[in-house]
């Protein structure tokens, strides 16, 4: 008896090996397929979680005043007042920026599709950073977008699934943005850093010359280089920047604009 | 262990990894997030058989790696490894203490990262590594250690709401029974 069970003790081990060695050997598409059927067993539960938010912020916006409803009211005329006269003006820069483009024969850039949609899911181990979106392929969605909060940029789509899709972010290892100074143009990559559990948002700016110009409080935007991200979206703030003691490049640290700890709604610009 | 406590075990697993990835408030408080796998399994091999552990592992494993960046298939072997060991060797374990469950549940919770990041870096992944790390890691370990021990009662009370109550011993004893003679 003793003997049958040590057996089947290694039969199932031998199965579990098998499988393991099979799932991680698997072609990365069809990885991600896979991937995207299990992990729409959770469904039910996140739209579960989705109604109970929805629930809660409904319930949470009975309470609040009369008087606190006109004031942001209010509050808010005035800043739509501002950002029209900023649209025009916008525009108007717009039209004379594409003029300039013909002039030179310099292909215009395009403008933005935005979509919005919630975040879901969160990063269940330690080792990466990426989250679960409610957007997908049907929303127009596609591998490899871009994503960002109003505040700057988040991360990119990594697998799209019909109605959502995992989006790696900033301060995952699989994730390198070209990002350059918006005070001197300089050019570096931005990539994760081995950081403490309360520096959530800040990454290693690399690459950078041996001369640098590079200083603290620098704003950081996207290169456009890479194709993946376009050019112009806000990055984060330089926090410090120092040569390397063979001199040979310089170093620098970034705090993110955007909070990846409380991600609830993001933007993705749709190809 | 019948086939309701492997359900049982299985719908916490699944409910777990689900907490994991939306419920923010570990995360939010202790900078790192709690998971449930590696007290389950400890629970599951002291209790169960060679084929809970194995499906829990196959389950949970795949459930974690389908919400996560994580090459899918990496979190199975960890969790099954630590299952076999449990169960190879529980005999000689004082697994009805809670210490020892405690002991156990400890050293699943501290084991279970290192595997997994074994594998990652022998399949040539480059996860994150760093002080934030290691705090997850100590966090994960004390999360093991207070978890396992609470999962006895809470399946022995959800096997007890299940299941036919066992029968009450009767106070009859065949060599108390009085022989009537012939009247």
């Amino acid at each position: 008896m003793g003997q049958m069970l040590k057996k089947s003790h290694y039969l199932f081990l031998i199965l579990v090996v098998l499988l393991v060695v099979v799932l991680l050997n698997l072609p990365t598409p069809t990885a991600g397929k896979l991937k995207l059927a299990v992990s729409g067993l959770f469904l039910p539960l996140f739209g579960l979680a989705a109604s109970t938010h929805d629930s809660l912020a409904r319930g949470a916006d009975a309470l609040v005043s009369r008087r606190e409803l006109l004031r942001q009211n209010a509050d808010l005329l005035a800043s739509n007042q501002v950002l029209n006269l900023q649209l025009r003006q916008a525009a108007e820069v717009w039209r004379e920026n594409e003029q300039l483009h013909q002039m030179l024969k310099i292909p215009p850039q395009k403008p933005w599709r935005l979509r919005m949609g919630r975040v879901i899911a969160r990063e269940p181990s330690t080792w990466w950073r990426s989250v679960w979106i409610d957007l997908g392929s049907r929303d127009g969605v596609r591998a490899n977008c871009a994503v960002l909060t109003p505040d700057g940029l988040v991360g990119k789509v990594q697998i799209v699934g019909d109605n959502r899709s995992q989006v790696l972010l900033l301060g995952d290892p699989g994730l390198r943005v070209s990002v350059q100074d918006e005070t001197n143009n300089e050019t570096g990559v931005l990539m994760s850093t081995s950081s403490s559990p309360r520096e959530n948002n800040m990454l290693d700016l690399e690459y950078l010359s041996g001369t640098s110009r590079v200083r603290p409080g620098d704003r950081i935007i996207t290169s456009g280089a890479g194709g993946v991200f376009p050019g112009g979206i806000p990055v984060g703030r330089v926090v410090d920047a120092q040569p390397q003691e063979n001199g040979l490049s310089t170093e620098g640290r970034v705090q993110l604009f955007a909070d990846m700890g409380a991600l609830e709604e993001v933007w993705v610009i749709l190809p | 262990m019948n086939w309701l406590n492997t359900i049982f075990i299985l719908a916490l697993a699944y409910a777990g990894v689900f907490l994991e990835a939306s419920f923010d408030l570990f995360r939010n408080l202790l900078g790192a997030q709690i998971s449930l796998l590696p007290a389950l399994m400890v629970y599951t091999s002291l209790t169960g058989g060679i084929g809970a552990v194995a499906l829990l592992a196959a389950c949970g494993g795949l459930w974690l790696d389908c919400l996560s960046a994580n090459p899918l298939g990496v979190s199975i072997l960890p969790l099954f490894l630590i299952g076999f060991l449990i169960l190879r060797k529980r005999d000689l374990l004082l697994r009805e203490h809670q210490f020892a469950q405690s002991a156990l549940g400890l050293a699943a919770g501290a084991l279970c990262p290192l595997a997994t990041l074994f594998l990652l870096l022998n399949l040539g992944a480059s996860p994150l590594l760093g002080w934030r790390t290691f705090w997850q890691w100590v966090v994960g370990a004390l999360a093991g250690g207070v978890l396992t021990p609470w999962f006895f009662p809470l399946f022995g009370r959800l096997r007890r709401a299940f299941e036919y109550p066992l029968l009450q011993q009767s106070s009859f004893r065949p060599d108390r029974e009085i022989k009537r003679g012939r009247l």
